[in-house]
């Protein structure tokens, strides 16, 4: 008994100091860099600060380059990520309510054309060409419908396994109380999907604050920037500053930190559904 | 009797047509559609006419159509078929190590040991991070001469080799990297998997005298079956069209050397080859397609049979 305990010790240190080497140096070298000046990070090297300690003279630095851009950068993110994931989760509930709560021949469409949306990699250069014809490239509502369109699959499939969860005896009270349908999914539904929303929102809004690509191709252009665009173009103007470079990734890492602490258990929820059940 | 009975299952009949048609009317079709027109105008359009301009020469002026020539060019090109190998490569390599590590490390932390809320948070916390970030930092850690990994290396009197800038393998180093990025994501769903686990099964099986080892092969393995079901499926999915990672660390070069079908599709959009672009994406369709799509329906119907 002893010994066993001995080695389920020893088990656990050896994998706290390997975890340590490989995924606590990462993030303690970003932050270590992130406290120099532009001379002593470019060395790289895995220390304190030897010259002089400026974080906060570095974050200023980071908000003040080219205009002020990583402000406009953040307020363009805040507003992409709560319009999107505002829409996701009002129109992918919608559809996975009415799915899931009646039988149609409509189903087997839905279905295949959520498996569609998670597989098929979206077609990017057509893409663009409806989004001109519509007046819609570059622009931040554009973007905000992109976000929608391929961020839907995933939030229906998880609306849809929680919605044929409840009971349907509350819909038939609601029913007989006369309320018309956009009444009861907003009142009744809603209400009882809080658990599954908040998966979605907090899953949604990581992957969307985090996107690079689609801001790349639909909102290119510095002036409306995101701030993972921000944070590649920083990449070529710093190109020797590693200091405000590491900053201004440690600044965006902010906000999908903030979530996960928060919202541990609804990541891990959202994120590993369907690893049971398949 | 039979009147009454008859009258009973005339009210039922009744109440039941009632009851499906008020069903109807309170779960309305038009419930799908504004997602389905921002899905269908956003998604489905640009990937139906993805089979159109794939076949052209086009500038969004112009227009002309070259029949096969876009395809033929991009797997006689050797810039653009080294894309095509490094997308199976790069999609095959990250997916089998996320399973081969996620499901270890998930054996791991579902057993007794010390700390394991820390060792969870640890692993997964890459996961939540932007992958611009992962991938600029990385650029610094790898470095060929100033880099921690080959401080460290040299510390041991060996001269580590240039990550990112060696043409044969920088693929790799980014693999590493996705890896790295990846298999929190892997270790949970697993873990989720492992939890699901009857405990009877193993203590069945320490009666018959199994050890830790059998017990692996026999019991975890096996019952983890859809764990790695979605396992390889979401890393081949995202491993397959992955983008983000290798422009950030290399942009697909040093030359070719490490570009994917994706980041084809960007450089031959970028060079206002929009024809040639399309055609990219759809060879990336059918490639993404034709691996997960059959993986996705056999799993499925192995575990409708169970």
């Amino acid at each position: 008994m002893k010994t066993h305990a001995v080695r389920r010790h020893a088990v656990g240190i050896i994998a706290i100091l390997v975890s340590a080497v490989i995924f606590l140096v990462p993030f303690a070298f970003l932050l270590l860099t992130s406290f120099k000046n532009v001379q002593d990070a470019s060395f790289l090297d895995f220390s304190w600060p030897k010259q002089q300690f400026v974080f906060w003279e570095n974050v200023v630095a980071v908000f003040q380059t080219n205009d002020y851009m990583l402000i406009t950068a953040f307020i363009n993110s805040a507003i992409l990520t709560v319009a999107s994931v505002t829409l996701v989760v009002i129109f992918s509930a919608m559809i996975g309510w009415v799915v899931a709560r009646r039988a149609s021949r409509w189903n087997g469409v839905v279905s295949m054309l959520v498996l569609a949306g998670l597989i098929v990699p979206p077609a990017i250069v057509p893409t663009v060409w409806v989004l001109q014809s519509l007046g819609l490239f570059k622009t931040l509502p554009g973007l905000v419908l992109i976000e929608v369109a391929f961020g839907m699959s995933f939030s229906i499939l998880l609306f849809r396994a929680f919605v044929s969860t409840i009971p349907r005896e509350l819909d038939e009270a609601a029913l007989i109380d006369g309320a018309g349908p956009l009444r009861l999914f907003f009142q009744v539904g809603f209400p009882l999907l809080r658990s599954v929303i908040v998966t979605v929102i907090v899953v949604q809004s990581v992957t969307v604050f985090n996107d690079f690509a689609n801001p790349l191709y639909f909102l290119p252009g510095a002036e409306n920037a995101t701030v993972q665009l921000t944070l590649f173009n920083f990449q070529s103007q710093y190109q020797t500053s590693w200091n405000l470079l590491f900053t201004d990734i440690l600044l965006i890492t902010i906000p999908p930190l903030i979530m996960y602490i928060f919202f541990n258990r609804q990541i891990v929820a959202g994120l590993t559904a369907g690893a049971v059940k398949g | 009797m039979t009147t009454l009975s008859q009258a009973m299952r005339l009210k039922s009949g009744l109440a039941s047509r009632r009851s499906r048609r008020s069903a109807g009317s309170a779960y309305p079709y038009w419930f799908f559609l504004p997602g389905a027109v921002i899905f269908s105008v956003l998604f489905l359009i640009p990937t139906f006419a993805s089979f159109y301009f794939a076949f052209t020469r086009w500038d969004f002026f112009t227009i002309q159509f070259i029949g096969w020539d876009n395809f033929v060019m991009f797997f006689k090109d050797p810039q653009l078929m080294r894309g095509f190998t490094n997308t199976l490569i790069y999609g095959v390599l990250t997916s089998g190590l996320k399973v081969v590590l996620g499901l270890a490390l998930a054996v791991l932390l579902t057993s007794n040991i010390t700390a394991r809320g820390y060792l969870r948070a640890v692993i997964f916390f890459p996961v939540l991070v932007s992958t611009i970030g992962v991938g600029i930092t990385f650029r610094a850690l790898l470095d060929p001469f100033h880099g921690l990994v080959n401080k460290t290396l040299a510390g041991f009197g060996i001269t580590g080799p240039g990550w990112l800038t060696d043409p044969n393998l920088a693929l790799y180093s980014i693999i590493g990297v996705d890896v790295w990025k990846g298999v929190g994501l892997a270790t949970l769903i697993y873990m989720a998997g492992i939890v699901a686990i009857p405990r009877d099964y193993y203590e069945a099986a320490s009666i018959d005298g199994a050890t830790g080892w059998k017990n692996f092969w026999s019991i975890t393995v096996p019952l983890v079956a859809p764990a790695t079901t979605t396992v390889i499926i979401l890393s081949l999915i995202g491993g397959l069209r992955s983008f983000d990672l290798i422009w950030a660390t290399t942009r697909g070069g040093p030359g070719f050397a490490s570009d994917v079908i994706a980041s084809v599709i960007y450089k031959q959009y970028q060079a206002g080859y929009y024809g040639l672009s399309t055609a990219g994406n759809v060879i990336l369709f059918v490639v993404v397609t034709a691996i997960v799509l059959p993986l996705f329906l056999w799993f499925n119907r192995k575990q409708t049979d169970l």
